[in-house]
């Protein structure tokens, strides 16, 4: 059941993906409302599909790499479409649906076995700890992105070549802004997902800080980001700057979240 | 013998960079380019034209080769080495001359395409150059006619009701820095018109505030009185930097009043808030080294031309109408010219004369098939030496080269005596 949802989902995303892909070439409007739609419905049968995998399995289906894969693409999609309700960034659902399609082909292509959980890890903290986490990195995945779109469309205004990207992207104001709004959510959030992973690991293991690859490379990622928001905050960097660390920082969150399992290996190695 | 050869020569931004057109530009005026061209026997009638976009002069001469070596020394050497001149410049004779000026007045030579200052600026150089006595006959009818083109296409063809200025191009790009525009405060340094017509765009945009800053304080204040502004001293420039967010400049300097370290030193009090910079001064008033700054982006009038660039097209279907009327109103002119010659003119006075002549001849002697060949050829031989004997002064005093009055001043006094010009069109179209 879950899985029929699951490949729904992933051809509806790489539908959304084609409708905006249209509208950021051809610039018409209604491409674009077609393209959120269709967003809006494969993000809502994805939901089902983590529902319906939570009763399938018995717990939270946040445990292996597919259903991790898949729980961040949802969250993307999630502060993707929270970010939108509050402002319009141009062009944003293009790159957003893109790399959520990217996302949900990688779980696709990933064992969908379901694992039996390990007795320590049987917590309510796993659907605590797992969550905010993922969505933290939704926030700092959206940050990326739109640091992403800054530096393509910085260059063009910067260098006066007007190319692809400057009738289609937005303003270098609404991607700072973004990028502001991406920081001051998803920061707080992922401070709050190391908080209770540490008192999730003191309950399993006895201690709360065991500095294995994953939790050492998740302070590494914490100490990015808390570089980023001290310099954004306090000293006012922002634009390039943020943006480009920004995005050093997201690729510190994707190496711990999958670089770290498959070439170092720790406690956190659910996938095994 | 041949009348003198309409001559253009000139740079505009098509042609030129900003870097070399900034070192032509006449800063100075008008008055004393066009003294030293007094100078220059070689020159009948010639006028300049100088603008942020273009460096023209129009002469007539008789030797185009040695009055183009001359002007270009004269005017430019000083500025910029011959061959780079000489790569840049371009020139225009006779028709093709006509034709490049009337582009000019239309407005469609413009780095905005339909833009309405040009005729402005064309008209004071015109002025500038009539008060020097520096036109004559064939430069004044030239401008005038190039005054009349160019209303009539702005009457005929929507170039200018679609013209999408500098100023506007600048509005964008600031949207496309600051988004909303609400809030921002712009300064205009300089209070010259394109700035004024900038401001005015921003305010429609829902800009906060106006600053001006001028070298007269006074000027500043009555241009800040327009926008419900403030006026402040060009020395107060840098201080101000901190709370402004764009700033239009287009002082008359012919240095740099802002450099790369200055903007770098006020960013850091900006909490690297963004600045907008835009410089559409000729030369050039800020350092192109601010461009390089995080969060400051510096546009010149080039820069701005690139972003004119992206929406023309559709005035392109309008240029197109412009241009027919362009190459009628160029046909026009070099049939006036044409006529300039002696020779067409002896040839229509003779004609003129004679038809005269023979029609009150014909009219006196009823009708003329009653005679017989000798007495018919009798006639035509009065006919003949009456035009002949008419004619003898007004001719000799066209043909004649020593006169202290100019040939083609000649030709057209006796064209208007005769009023050779307005019967000629309800004759011959020739």
């Amino acid at each position: 059941m879950s899985f029929l949802l699951f490949q729904a989902s992933v051809v509806i995303y790489l539908l959304s993906v084609a409708a905006y892909l249209v509208f950021f070439l051809t610039k018409k409007a209604a491409m674009r409302r077609v393209g959120r739609a269709i967003f809006l419905a494969a993000f809502l049968v994805h939901a089902v599909n983590i529902v319906a995998r939570y009763i399938e399995a018995g717990h939270t289906p946040i445990t292996s790499h597919h259903e991790t894969i898949s729980f961040f693409a949802w969250s993307l999609g999630c502060c993707y479409l929270s970010f939108r309700w509050r402002y319009t960034v141009k062009n944003l659902g293009t790159f957003v649906s893109i790399l959520v399609g990217a996302l949900m082909l990688v779980a696709a292509f990933s064992s969908r076995e379901m694992l039996p959980l390990a007795p320590a890890l049987q917590s309510w903290w796993l659907p605590v700890h797992a969550s905010i986490t993922l969505i933290a990195d939704g926030f700092l995945a959206l940050a990326c992105i739109g640091g992403i779109m800054y530096l393509l469309q910085e260059r063009e205004i910067k260098t006066k070549r007007f190319g692809l990207f400057y009738s289609r992207l937005p303003s270098l104001e609404a991607l700072d802004k973004l990028n502001h709004h991406c920081l001051s959510v998803g920061f707080p959030l992922l401070t709050l997902g190391l908080i209770t992973g540490s008192i999730w690991a003191k309950q399993a293991w006895g201690a709360y800080w065991h500095w294995d690859p994953k939790e050492t490379w998740s302070l590494v990622t914490w100490f990015l980001y808390a570089a980023a928001v001290h310099q954004r905050f306090t000293v006012g960097w922002r634009g390039r700057r943020v943006a480009i660390l920004s995005i050093i920082a997201f690729l510190s969150v994707l190496f711990t979240l999958w670089g770290v399992s498959f070439l170092l290996k720790g406690v956190h190695t659910y996938a095994s | 013998m041949p009348r003198d050869t309409i001559v253009l020569l000139g740079v505009n931004h098509k042609t030129t960079p900003l870097a070399i057109r900034e070192k032509l530009a006449l800063t100075a005026g008008y008055e004393e380019p066009l003294r030293a061209l007094g100078q220059l026997e070689e020159l009948r009638e010639y006028y300049l034209l100088s603008t942020c976009n273009r460096v023209e002069v129009l002469f007539t001469c008789r030797n185009v080769e040695r009055s183009r070596a001359r002007v270009l020394e004269l005017l430019f050497a000083n500025a910029v080495p011959k061959e780079e001149l000489d790569r840049h410049i371009y020139q225009y004779l006779n028709d093709e001359a006509v034709e490049h000026l009337f582009l000019v007045a239309a407005s469609l030579d413009s780095m905005i395409i339909g833009e309405a200052q040009i005729l402005g600026q064309l008209k004071e150089a015109y002025r500038q150059a009539a008060k020097f006595e520096c036109s004559g006959f064939v430069l004044n009818k030239l401008l005038h006619k190039s005054f009349s083109v160019a209303k009539r296409v702005r009457t005929e063809t929507r170039i200018g009701a679609s013209a999408v200025s500098i100023s506007y191009a600048a509005v964008e790009m600031a949207r496309k820095i600051f988004g909303d525009l609400a809030g921002k405060r712009v300064m205009l340094v300089g209070a010259g018109e394109m700035a004024e017509l900038a401001a005015e765009h921003l305010v429609g945009q829902g800009v906060a505030e106006v600053i001006v800053a001028n070298r007269t304080l006074q000027r500043a204040v009555n241009l800040a009185r327009c926008f419900n502004g403030r006026a402040v001293a060009l020395e107060e420039l840098l201080n101000q930097l901190e709370y402004v967010d764009i700033i239009i400049s287009s002082t008359g300097a012919t240095d740099l009043i802002l450099h790369k370290e200055d903007v770098r030193s006020v960013m850091r009090e900006r909490r690297n808030r963004p600045l907008f910079f835009i410089d559409i001064a000729v030369p050039r008033d800020l350092d192109p080294a601010i461009n390089d700054l995080d969060n400051v982006y510096l546009y010149d009038i080039d820069d701005l031309h690139n972003v004119v660039e992206m929406n023309k097209s559709e005035r392109d279907k309008e240029a197109v109408k412009a241009q027919r009327i362009i190459a009628e109103e160029k046909l026009k002119f070099s049939k006036w010219l044409s006529n300039m010659e002696s020779t067409p003119t002896i040839i229509q006075l003779r004609a003129m004369v004679e038809n005269l002549v023979r029609a009150e001849v014909e009219k006196s002697m009823g009708r003329l098939d009653g005679l017989n060949a000798l007495e018919q050829q009798g006639l035509e031989k009065m006919v003949a030496a009456i035009t002949g004997k008419m004619l003898y002064h007004p001719l000799h005093y066209l043909k004649d080269d020593n006169h202290c009055i100019s040939q083609q001043d000649r030709i057209n006094i006796v064209r208007t005596l005769f009023q050779l010009d307005t019967r000629n069109d309800d004759q011959d179209g020739s």
